[in-house]
């Protein structure tokens, strides 16, 4: 985009460099959290999605309000990899603190862009440096001091944009858009892009062998993470009860269901179609969603890890009275308090097993956002056909990060709202026992609190019961509950989202992921094709419980990686408890626990390892 | 529908929606005989008889305890949740918020309440949620075979002996301090203060709070114990003598109108508290705490209505909800068009 003598000393530059490394690059913008960085990350990121190449962005943030430092990467890739790599190619360092640290991560050939006092060429001599003196342009730019830290992010917009070569006309529209209406607030903001971008155009020679080029890869595409894309799931579910509790990073779930519900679920008069309670814990919360899931509501709510311990006696008493609800959770590293900050897939015994006595709940596991949303639905749907507390399992990569997607497709099935008799029915039938099976699906027929017949009330109690809701210590009727319970459970494997095949090839080898994994999974079966010529199977488990399909995968296949972003191997664990004796020697793990998102290079190196490959 | 019996001269007696007293009853009590727990069944059946609110529109909940069992032995034409310890108000929260339509009525006791519970009651307080909350009031720990709980008073003595040496909370106090609106306590022996007591709690619209003492017989029921029989007969001093006519019963006057409180209940009814003690005025948040923490020094058990509201707005008010029950709001209503996701998308992209 530069012209004249400038351009052609880029050229130059070049041709004397490495080849062109075009859209597959990670740049990772190093800065203080607090600082207004967000925005700016935001428009580089989107800038690059409207140049039609496939994006990501993650966030690495502190569990801290301002001061501690953060880190942004943007994954631009050709190939459409949208996982987290390990190594960032372009750091854009604006934190003094950590500027050396992150100086000296970056691989050999890597481009450094730095506040100029930061003086980082004394660190690597086989970087490609582009000093900028952020804080002088900054200045000059912006008289009002208290606006500089968040301008100073856009001038690094401008920067690498013109060193990547982006199109300033696209950067401009995401400015405009990401400042809808406010022409003043636009104006500041992209005349620093653009002072930015001129002080690059007049000041370097392009060194480094990074590019941005349009592609056509993004058209008909949304960008938005999985906390939002959840939330617009349960709206479009039609929930009428949301009942919370603040924890990151489940809150902006609730942020964007509130959202949605305050725009959309008003009546004409200006009355609420929904009520969102913010409660005094979780425990509250989740009782709330009880008893309005008991009173016939569609209702939920979201949490994270230590969220979900609190809720688990409720979870229980859910369970075993049979009342419909949902439960985010959006996972983060555990045990106890943890990194709050940081993700993990560590909630899958917990959700999958939540309370005393034997328990278990359905579990449904979006892998992203396109499910999030889908599940965001659906698992109302589930909740109140099987009457049962249901989970929707995803993590904070997944929940507050960015990602790119298929438009979502509206609901093609009407809200099924379960088994519950009218007064009508109640009159026609002479009466009904509120736990007893009558179709053999093992859910029984439920009233809700107002049905106007004498014979329409039942008393819902967490204690030992018979098929009629009647108190019991009676060893056959409290059996013949559990029994059905446990039968009911059998019938949600056909209910719960079917696994998804992704490859199954004639492979002996065969890899079983869920939720997030699956990016980085994708990545990484393509490197073992690549690397060592071998094309391997790949199932993504959607939901607990495990569908027959999930059953055969096994048996088909000599040896079974499961790939997980936990400790304990927990989805190993739940499958071995669920398959025969004979099948479970096949599994084998690969996993991830170090609070940050999964990459492919560890997957690949890690089977090839245990492969002796 | 409601199942009027024929209205003939023999027949039983039918309140004014044209039901017997037999359609509020419930299951046969499986607690102890004398449990005051019974006698405020009695009293919660005469009362919801008397009041004509059909057993269908009565959502009775419960926490764990011998008090949370009782719904059980009350209208079983009510739909009821007897859920987890010291939960009851939040699974009352949840069940009025999908349908504001109906009566919550919670029973709960001082354990369940005042310990376990203490965080929700606290939170439930505030909300002003309408809804009937009963603590059944023994101080002890009964299903677990005798302990103290966090209502006892100082020194009262457990049967075994041993002595309470922490103060006790009173849970009046707390609910006038937090924002409930309807704040009274009175005794399970005395029949017409709690019936007319309860009457009004079902006229009013916010959160009632009625701490019912409700003398332990097993546990808690000699000669030390400041929740027995005894020690209330002889240190109950009520505050107020509470008469209650309901809006469709014919409003006689036959208190002598100097010494009368009136209150305008939102249904049209009234509740005539004449006074006992000399300037109550049960609108008055400060002086019914200072009037509670005296009687304390005193070695008083004060019943009567200590505080009443019925301006301030309830949760559902707040919420600003729609008037029909959110549980059965139709799909077109609460699922958006396809016309707001197309435009959700086109926004992200």
């Amino acid at each position: 985009m530069a012209t004249g003598n400038l351009a052609l000393g880029q050229e130059q530059g070049e041709s004397s460099a490495r080849p062109r490394i075009v859209n597959d690059f990670t740049i990772n913008v190093a800065t203080v959290n607090g600082s207004g960085s967000q925005s700016a990350n935001s428009v580089l990121l989107k800038s690059i999605f409207g140049m039609g190449v496939p994006v990501s962005g993650k966030n690495l943030f502190p569990s801290n309000i301002a001061g501690l430092p953060t880190w942004f990467t943007i994954r631009a890739s050709k190939d459409g990899y949208v996982a987290r790599k390990r190594e960032s190619d372009v750091l854009v360092a604006l934190n003094a603190e950590t500027a050396r640290e992150d100086m000296l991560s970056l691989p050999t050939g890597g481009v450094a862009i730095y506040e100029e006092n930061f003086n980082l060429k004394q660190y690597r001599d086989d970087v490609v440096c582009y000093p900028v003196p952020f804080d002088k342009l900054t200045a000059a730019l912006c008289p009002e001091a208290k606006l500089r830290k968040l301008v100073k992010n856009m001038v690094y917009v401008g920067v690498v944009a013109q060193l990547l070569h982006l199109d300033l006309k696209v950067v401009e529209k995401c400015v405009q858009k990401q400042f809808a209406k406010k022409q003043k607030v636009f104006d500041l903001n992209f005349g620093a892009v653009e002072t930015g971008f001129e002080y690059a155009r007049t000041n370097f020679t392009k060194q480094d062998p990074y590019f941005i080029e349009q592609m056509s890869q993004t058209e008909g595409k949304i960008i938005i993470d999985g906390n939002a894309a959840c939330g617009m799931g349960a709206v479009f579910a039609g929930v009428t009860v949301v009942a919370w509790y603040p924890i990151t990073p489940s809150t902006s779930l609730i942020e964007a269901t509130t959202d949605l519900l305050k725009k959309f679920r008003v009546t004409p008069e200006g009355k609420a179609t929904f009520a969102v309670v913010q409660a005094e814990d979780e425990l509250a919360a989740i009782g709330m969603v009880l008893g309005a899931g008991w009173a016939g509501a569609r209702s939920m709510t979201s949490t994270s890890g230590p969220g979900i311990s609190l809720m688990a006696e409720f979870t229980g008493l859910g369970y075993y009275a049979e009342i419909p609800g949902v439960i985010f959770d959006v996972q983060r590293t555990g045990p106890s308090t943890g990194m709050p900050t940081r993700t993990q897939q560590a909630d899958l015994l917990s959700t999958a097993l939540l309370s005393h006595g034997d328990t278990k709940h359905p579990v449904l596991m979006p892998g992203n956002v396109k499910e999030c949303f889908e599940f965001g639905y659906a698992a109302f749907d589930v909740a109140e056909r099987l009457q049962t507390p249901v989970f929707v399992l995803t993590d904070l990569d997944l929940g507050m990060n960015n990602w790119m997607s298929e438009q979502f497709a509206y609901p093609e099935k009407p809200l099924d709202r379960g088994k519950v008799l009218t007064a009508e029915e109640i009159e026609k039938l002479g009466g009904f026992a509120r736990y007893r099976d009558v179709d053999g699906d093992a859910i029984g027929w439920r009233t809700l609190p107002g049905t106007m017949h004498p014979k329409a009330a039942y008393f819902t109690r967490g204690s030992g019961h018979n098929d009629a809701a009647g108190y019991t210590e009676r060893p056959e009727e409290y059996v013949a509950v559990m029994d059905r319970l446990a039968r009911k459970f059998e019938y949600a494997r056909t209910l719960v989202p079917a696994p998804l095949t992704y490859r199954n090839g004639k492979s002996k080898i065969g890899f079983l992921a869920f939720g997030s994994t699956d990016f980085a999974l994708r990545e990484s079966l393509d490197q073992i094709e690549n690397e060592h010529g071998l094309s391997v199977d790949y199932m993504r488990i959607r939901a607990v419980p495990f569908a027959q399909e999930i059953h055969d995968f096994v048996a088909s296949h000599e040896r079974v990686y499961v790939v997980e972003q936990n400790r304990d191997a927990q989805l190993a664990s739940l499958l071995k408890l669920d398959l025969p004796a004979d099948q479970v020697v096949k599994l084998r793990s690969i996993l991830h626990y170090n609070g940050l998102p999964i990459d492919a290079r560890t997957i690949t190196d890690e089977f090839a390892t245990k492969e002796g490959l | 529908m409601a199942t009027a019996t024929a209205s003939g001269a023999k027949g039983p007696k039918l309140n004014h929606i044209g039901l017997p007293i037999v359609d509020y009853r419930g299951g046969r009590s499986t607690l102890c005989a004398g449990c005051g727990h019974n006698a405020i069944s009695e009293r919660i059946i005469d009362a919801m008889f008397e009041m004509g609110v059909e057993p269908e529109r009565v959502m009775k909940m419960s926490g764990i305890g011998c008090s949370s069992k009782s719904p059980a032995y009350f209208m079983n034409r009510s739909f009821s949740f007897n859920s987890v310890h010291g939960r009851m108000p939040s699974v009352t929260t949840g069940a009025v918020l999908a349908n504001s339509t109906m009566t919550a009525l919670g029973v709960s006791g001082d354990g369940d309440t005042a310990s376990i519970g203490m965080g929700q009651f606290v939170h439930l307080m505030r909300r002003n949620l309408p809804m009937i909350y009963i603590i059944e009031d023994n101080g002890v720990y009964g299903l677990t075979k005798g302990q103290f709980s966090a209502t006892a008073d100082l020194g009262s003595k457990l049967k075994t002996g041993v002595i309470n040496d922490l103060p006790p909370i009173d849970t009046c106090a707390l609910a006038i301090q937090l924002g409930a609106t309807f704040v009274g306590r009175s005794f399970s022996g005395d029949k017409k203060q709690l019936l007319s007591m309860l009457k009004a709690a079902i006229a009013h619209k916010g959160t009632v709070m009625l701490d019912v003492i409700s003398p332990c017989v097993t546990f808690n029921d000699h000669e030390g114990s400041t929740k027995s029989y005894k020690f209330l007969q002889d240190h109950d001093e009520p505050i107020n003598e509470i008469g209650f006519v309901a809006s469709f019963d014919d409003i006689e006057v036959d208190y002598d109108s100097g010494q009368v409180y009136d209150v305008e209940m939102h249904d049209g009814s009234q509740l005539r508290l004449r006074k006992l003690l000399e300037d109550y005025d049960p609108t008055d948040k400060a002086n019914a705490v200072r009037t509670l923490m005296e009687a304390h020094e005193k070695d008083e058990v004060l019943t009567g209505v200590f505080y009443i509201n019925t301006q301030k707005p309830t949760f559902i008010d707040q919420l600003n909800l729609v008037d029909e029950p959110l549980a059965t709001l139709p799909e077109s209503v609460t699922r958006p068009p396809k016309s707001t996701l197309e435009a959700l998308m086109a926004n992200l992209q």
